[in-house]
């Protein structure tokens, strides 16, 4: 009986592997890399983690918790609160509702979903910002980290698929 | 029975995306509150802010930490390849330094003398936080670091950040064990500085690039590039004189200035304890020795 409520704690610790892997790329984009000539900005991983997620997993990703991963997001970048937590509900909301679109396809057809959901995110992120501010916010560094977020998704999503199938394969 | 049940499953679909699109358009609505909350009333969210950064410094501080000797081991090679070089140039250098030492030493000197023969009164007493640097926003909208320094050890909003090149930035937000620097910058950073050569007021704007805006200057301004560019320390918060930056250009009452601080590579980074205590002058200095005796 005990080894089976382990058995059954360990299935559940592994269906937290999408939110988990969300969580840490939200600290990774947030350290200090300190390299001259890279550019100041990162990646937005975590946009990259709710899109992957919300085609394959949206079920171990629901949406408060992406609200909540896009809060400690803002809470950590020190932007105004609430930015990321909207961008990534909309972005998780949309692509989850066209799912089917992207489910079963090769991945140049991800890709491009991606290209897109980036370009939305970065124009909505820049607009909702020039309003916060009040200001012509300069659009370089948005533009920066739009085309390093769509040139890194490859990479980045090989990782979490290989670490959810993993982890994910003796849950089920 | 069997029928009914069927109808029952088909329609919960509906159901279930009506529920999912209602949630969506509530979390929605609760991220914009938020960011105008954020913008109105700041005290709830600036302790959010606090307690996050505190929860998440220690895995910061983990995950920092081969961040840092990465780039530090990168750094180091990049050093090696222009040894030689750097070995001639700091040769040169050193020799215009001697020539400035022996000028410090002698306006020293002359400074200690004159300073006692006005009774001027010195300036405030500054005392220093060393932090190090374990988080920064990695957004385009915001230039911000996060230290392992926080309210425990004396840190405190407002206080002004340096490291060995010059002003950093100021304390934003600070938290028990960590707290966040708003760097010079920053669209949201403004700084009351002087031209060093012509002593003519301005205020240092930062627009999230690399270089800073000195306006508000006088008319007729002299300026030239080149000039260096210090704190005021007017408004008490930041002690004067300390260094910010070189103007690169100039246009009408307005100083494009470069920073001497190189933020990309921040490590580890000092706050000033301003204390807005100033040094006693040489007459109650010894009216209290008198008094102690």
């Amino acid at each position: 009986m005990n080894a089976l409520a382990w058995r059954r704690f360990g299935i559940r610790l592994r269906l937290l592997t999408p939110a988990a892997l969300t969580l840490s790329v939200v600290f990774v984009s947030v350290v200090p890399v300190g390299l001259s000539g890279l550019p100041e900005v990162t990646p937005f991983f975590t946009l990259m983690a709710v899109y992957h997620w919300s085609i394959y997993r949206p079920e171990l990703l629901p949406a408060p918790a992406v609200f909540v991963l896009g809060l400690v997001q803002d809470g950590l970048s020190g932007g105004p609160l609430g930015l990321f937590a909207l961008i990534l509900i909309i972005v998780y909301g949309l692509v989850s509702m066209q799912r089917r679109t992207f489910l079963g396809k090769t991945f140049p057809v991800e890709w491009f979903g991606f290209s897109l959901v980036v370009v939305g995110a970065t124009v909505a992120s820049w607009l909702i910002s020039c309003v916060y501010y009040v200001t012509l916010v300069d659009p370089w560094p948005v533009a920066l980290q739009g085309g390093l977020t769509l040139a890194t998704y490859p990479c980045i999503v090989w990782i979490f698929s290989r670490v959810a199938r993993t982890a994910l394969r003796t849950a089920q | 029975m069997r029928n009914l049940g069927a109808n029952n499953q088909r329609d919960a679909i509906p159901i279930r995306v009506v529920v999912q699109r209602f949630a969506f358009a509530l979390l929605a609505a609760a991220a914009v509150t938020l960011m105008l909350m954020n913008k109105s009333a700041t005290g709830p969210i600036e302790r959010f802010r606090t307690v996050l950064i505190d929860a998440a410094s220690p895995v910061l501080e983990v995950l920092s930490q081969p961040a840092i000797t990465f780039s530090r081991v990168m750094e180091e090679a990049r050093f090696l390849v222009g040894l030689h070089g750097e070995n001639a140039r700091l040769r040169e250098e050193n020799s215009r330094l001697k020539h400035w030492r022996a000028a410090a030493l002698r306006l020293q000197q002359e400074h200690v003398g004159l300073t006692s023969l006005l009774n001027a009164r010195g300036d405030p007493s500054s005392t220093f936080i060393s932090a190090r640097v374990i988080g920064d926003s990695g957004g385009p909208f915001v230039r911000t670091v996060l230290l392992n320094a926080g309210s425990r050890d004396g840190v405190a909003k407002g206080q002004a950040a340096i490291n060995g090149d010059g002003l950093v930035g100021r304390v934003a937000e600070v938290g028990r064990r960590s707290s966040r620097i708003l760097l010079l910058t920053d669209l949201n950073s403004r700084v009351p500085a002087i031209l060093e050569p012509s002593r003519d007021r301005g205020v240092l704007e930062g627009d999230n690039s690399n270089a800073l805006r000195l306006s508000y200057l006088p008319t007729g301004v002299q300026m030239n590039p080149g000039d260096r560019v210090v704190t005021s320390g007017h408004g008490g918060v930041f002690p004067a004189e300390l260094p910010i930056g070189v103007v690169t250009s100039v246009s009408d009452r307005v100083a494009f200035v470069q920073p001497l601080v190189q933020f990309h590579r921040l490590d580890y980074v000092r706050i000033v304890k301003h204390n807005l205590v100033y040094p006693p002058t040489r007459e109650v200095a010894e009216k209290r020795t008198k008094l102690s005796r």
